[in-house]
């Protein structure tokens, strides 16, 4: 492999990783906060996807459709905190995971009976369709720098969030312990509320920006579900950082796999979990 | 998990007398039936020990498996695999061989996942058998020790000739149908007697009290490492009757939504009994089919959004009836039993 | 039977990060004695437990039940070289009866644990085994009683019947008072001086009464170090013990 061509995949991977990990991150604090796990998290990154293709269809940018996008979406993760989300926090992992598939086919079909069941292109903005010359003979697409760029911002507003502010450290009281948390009198149920509509935005706003990369198509939720889940099950659930480190090994692996072995490329990854399950059964960087 | 609250080991009387009286008009059906609707009702006997071998697992056991499908589907796959358009193959040695293929894939993953616990377990479980999903549906073809194995990709594989069984001819209808009724009483009273043995007494005090289990001296890991391997290979023996049945397999057998509805299945009938899984198992499949075939109602087409139906059926069970319809009766019966006792 | 040593324990250490909840404790455990543990709560008597059982590994020390050495096995292991414990917290099958609690505790002993087809309540050898365990706990009238039913009291001797069942040399009963009213408690130290005879016995309590009563060792922990180890005499009249900790239990 020359240069060139280990420097495109190089940034492909790292694009892939930081878009898993958006998704990644949102699962996994969920799950840390809250103790929820929630198998529809794939189907929030799905609308992301059918937003960004009938919002920018409705304006004529797709830029317009990620901002109002993203808002709606935070709007939806509250709604829904609120409404059945909260119902399931006591609840144990059997019944979660049953109550959260099921919403799977309810979100299907709601966006069935919404958008309908055909596949959509995205138009990427005229501002980020140009390439960046990298070498000689290679240029990167602008438009998947700017999806890292996205991620990357989104991943250090998430952490100056949690580290930085007197929200973070309610979020990271909240994890510790629930009931020392309330009885300090701070509100726990907005802490739960915020955490989740952060997890549902980080989700969907992936789906977009992934959007004119990936297309529009029913099940693109499931199937990135499943890579959510080998990441998280690798950086140990319930932790931020272990979900950014094991998503960009997950991308590293996933793309320079499918160049170097694309037999196996398939596999890669889960004999990847599987090796670090054997050494670390609870994540390389367990709570 | 919840052990306590979603548990019936033990069967009331008047419920075992309906489940024997349940084999009877499982036994009559096909004579008072058509071709086409004994071969829908040996299909849901065919669920029914797939979920039997799950309630194994999570009844029993306590091991919430999102991946149990993919036992199921390697049985199936196997059967196509031995199988060709030029001859029949033995029932004989390729039922064994499927229930010990999909045995030796559950014991390999079980290694790997057994090793974790709680959500961990849900998710590896999953994410295992998607592996396989996606093996098996991104490959039309796959070449292993010199061998060109047919996987068929995405569209499956068909299988048209029904496996031999020398004494008795599996491409009769009704023939096979019994041999299908035979296989589940069989099945069932297996795992009954698993259940009471002293192998199956420490699965549900692992289910109950893991830490305690090992604290009285237990290696957990290697009883839960049998039980996965165990369920693996009964899942397979359904898999195997289903390709059989059937005549076709594809990757969705081995897909997270198959592993999704057979949880439905045991939770809707009422874990840790098997009997349960049974009626679980028929419930579950008679409503997708009530679901599919809902007709439309001013342009609006229900029945195509049947997975709206099942989701929100799905969400009313969990949230209200978390022992399922056997808890539903049992309660119901043991009412009656107090005013008349 | 000659007095042995069974269990022994040497300069056991567990840290969490920068803390030590034991530092550098020591404790041998010799049949036909109870030797008791005390201090206040944080003292790392719950953790020496867990070290000895293999609950948690030592970061460093060793551990030696007869001549075997046990430091950092897994529960199950030490379990069935010879090491029973009950818990503080009560740690049954709350859905069993208690006869299967305890037939089920038995059961680890025997060679067809893992049989498949009999049935599990059908081997007179596990019977026999859980029978005396049962009847010693002085729990014979409840064997079918649901244990999540049965009273706080029965549930800590269930605990105790347990352990028993597994037929250990060596016992380690963390707080087995706990909660009980005096009747109850009465019943329990007559069953630990019973049992003191063919086992050896460590005792983790508050119950000072109790544990004068019982012990023929003292050994007393604060901030995870011992203080004081010796006769029952001799920690009494520790000045230092008085001081962090007697003293206040007297007081209160």
């Amino acid at each position: 492999m020359d240069f060139s061509n280990f420097l495109l995949q190089l940034l492909n991977s790292v694009q892939y990783g930081l878009l898993l990990f958006m998704l990644a991150a949102g699962l996994t604090l969920i799950f840390g906060i809250m103790g929820v796990v929630n198998l529809a998290h794939g189907s929030f990154y799905m609308l992301g996807a059918y937003l960004a293709w009938s919002l920018s269809s409705m304006f004529g940018s797709l830029t317009l459709a990620i901002l109002l996008g993203s808002v709606l979406a935070v709007a939806f993760g509250l709604l829904l905190e609120r409404v059945l989300f909260r119902h399931f926090y006591h609840r144990d992992h059997l019944d979660q995971v049953l109550l959260t598939f099921g919403l799977i086919y309810v979100f299907e079909e709601m966006r069935s009976i919404l958008w309908g069941d055909d596949v959509h292109g995205v138009n990427i903005p005229a501002a980020l369709g140009a390439s960046i010359p990298l070498t000689d003979h290679l240029s990167y697409p602008v438009y998947r720098l700017f999806m890292s760029g996205v991620c990357i911002a989104l991943a250090l507003g998430l952490y100056f969030l949690i580290s930085k502010t007197r929200l973070g450290m309610k979020i990271r009281a909240g994890a510790f312990n629930h009931d020392m948390t309330e009885a300090l009198g701070i509100n726990i149920k907005r802490i739960h509320a915020i955490v989740f509509a952060i997890g549902v935005g980080l989700a969907t706003i992936a789906g977009m920006i992934a959007s004119p990369v990936s297309s529009v198509y029913p099940n693109m939720g499931s199937q990135v579900l499943i890579m959510c889940f080998v990441v998280v099950v690798i950086g140990g659930i319930g932790s931020v950082r272990g979900a950014l480190i094991s998503a960009l090994l997950v991308g590293a692996v996933d793309t320079f796999g499918k160049v170097l072995l694309p037999q196996v490329a398939g596999m890669l990854v889960y004999m990847l979990m599987a090796a670090v399950l054997l050494w670390k059964p609870e994540g390389l960087f367990k709570q | 998990m919840s052990a306590a609250k979603s548990h019936l080991e033990v069967l009331p009387r008047s419920l075992q007398l309906l489940l024997v009286l349940g084999v009877f008009a499982l036994a009559a059906f096909p004579f008072v039936s058509t071709d086409f609707y004994a071969s829908m009702m040996a299909r849901m006997m065919i669920l029914a020990i797939f979920a039997m071998s799950l309630d194994l697992l999570q009844g029993v056991t306590g091991l919430v498996s999102l991946g149990h499908a993919a036992f199921f589907g390697i049985g199936g796959y196997f059967l196509s695999l031995v199988s060709s358009d030029s001859g029949t193959v033995s029932l004989w040695w390729t039922l064994p061989g499927a229930v010990l293929a999909s045995a030796f894939f559950a014991a390999v993953i079980g290694f790997f996942v057994v090793r974790t616990h709680g959500i961990y377990f849900i998710m590896v479980t999953m994410a295992f058998a998607q592996m396989l999903f996606y093996l098996v549906f991104d490959n039309k073809e796959i070449g292993l020790f010199g061998l060109s194995l047919r996987l068929g990709g995405s569209d499956g594989v068909y299988i048209n000739l029904k496996p031999d069984a020398a004494l008795f001819d599996l491409e009769n209808k009704k023939v096979f149908y019994f041999f299908t009724l035979g296989s589940l009483v069989l099945v069932y009273l297996f795992l009954r007697r698993v259940l009471w043995s002293p192998f199956g007494r420490v699965l549900a005090g692992i289910r109950v009290n893991e830490h305690r289990m090992r604290a009285l001296g237990y290696g957990t890991f290697g009883y839960k490492l049998a039980a996965f391997t165990l369920g693996g290979g009964i899942a397979g023996l359904a898999g195997y009757l289903w390709g059989a049945q059937t005549g076709f397999v594809n990757p969705e057998l081995m897909g997270f939504h198959m592993s999704a509805h057979a949880i439905m299945m045991v939770i809707l009938g009422g874990m840790g009994n098997f009997a349960g899984a049974i009626v679980g198992a028929f419930a579950f499949e008679y409503l997708l089919h009530l679901f599919k075939d809902l007709p439309d109602i001013g342009g609006f087409r229900a029945g195509k959004h049947w997975q709206l139906w099942m989701g929100l059926f799905i969400v009313l069970v969990v949230a209200f009836a978390p022992r399922g319809l056997l808890g539903l009766a049992e309660r119901v019966l043991r009412g009656k039993e107090k005013h008349h006792g | 039977m000659a007095d042995e040593v069974l269990l022994s324990a040497k300069n056991l250490v567990k840290r969490f990060g920068g803390l030590a909840a034991v530092n550098d404790v020591s404790v041998d455990l010799w049949r036909g004695r109870i030797h008791a543990v005390i201090g206040p709560n944080g003292a790392g008597k719950s953790t020496l437990t867990n070290l000895l059982s293999g609950d948690l590994p030592p970061t460093t020390g060793s551990i030696h039940l007869g001549d075997q050495d046990i430091t950092g096995r897994s529960p199950e292991r030490i379990s069935r070289a010879g090491l029973g414990r009950s818990y503080q917290k009560t740690n049954i099958f709350l859905p069993f009866t208690v006869w299967e609690n305890v037939r089920l505790a038995s059961q680890s002993r025997a060679q067809h644990a893992a049989s498949w087809l009999r049935r599990a309540t059908g081997y007179a050898g596990t019977n026999e085994r859980a029978e005396k365990a049962i009847t010693l706990a002085g729990l014979e009238h409840r064997r079918d009683a649901v244990a999540g039913t049965i009273s706080h009291g029965e549930q800590r001797q269930l605990e105790i019947a347990m352990t028993l069942a597994t037929e250990p040399q060596v016992l380690l009963l963390d707080e087995p008072l706990a909660g009980m009213g005096t009747a109850e408690a009465e019943r329990m130290v007559a069953l630990l001086q019973r049992l003191k005879e063919a086992h050896a016995i460590m005792l983790v309590e508050h119950d000072m009464d109790a544990v004068f009563a019982l012990a023929d060792r003292l050994t007393v922990m604060v901030n995870g170090q011992v203080i004081a180890s010796g006769t029952p005499e001799q920690v009494r009249n520790d000045a230092g013990v008085q001081a962090a900790y007697l003293g206040e239990e007297e007081r209160s």
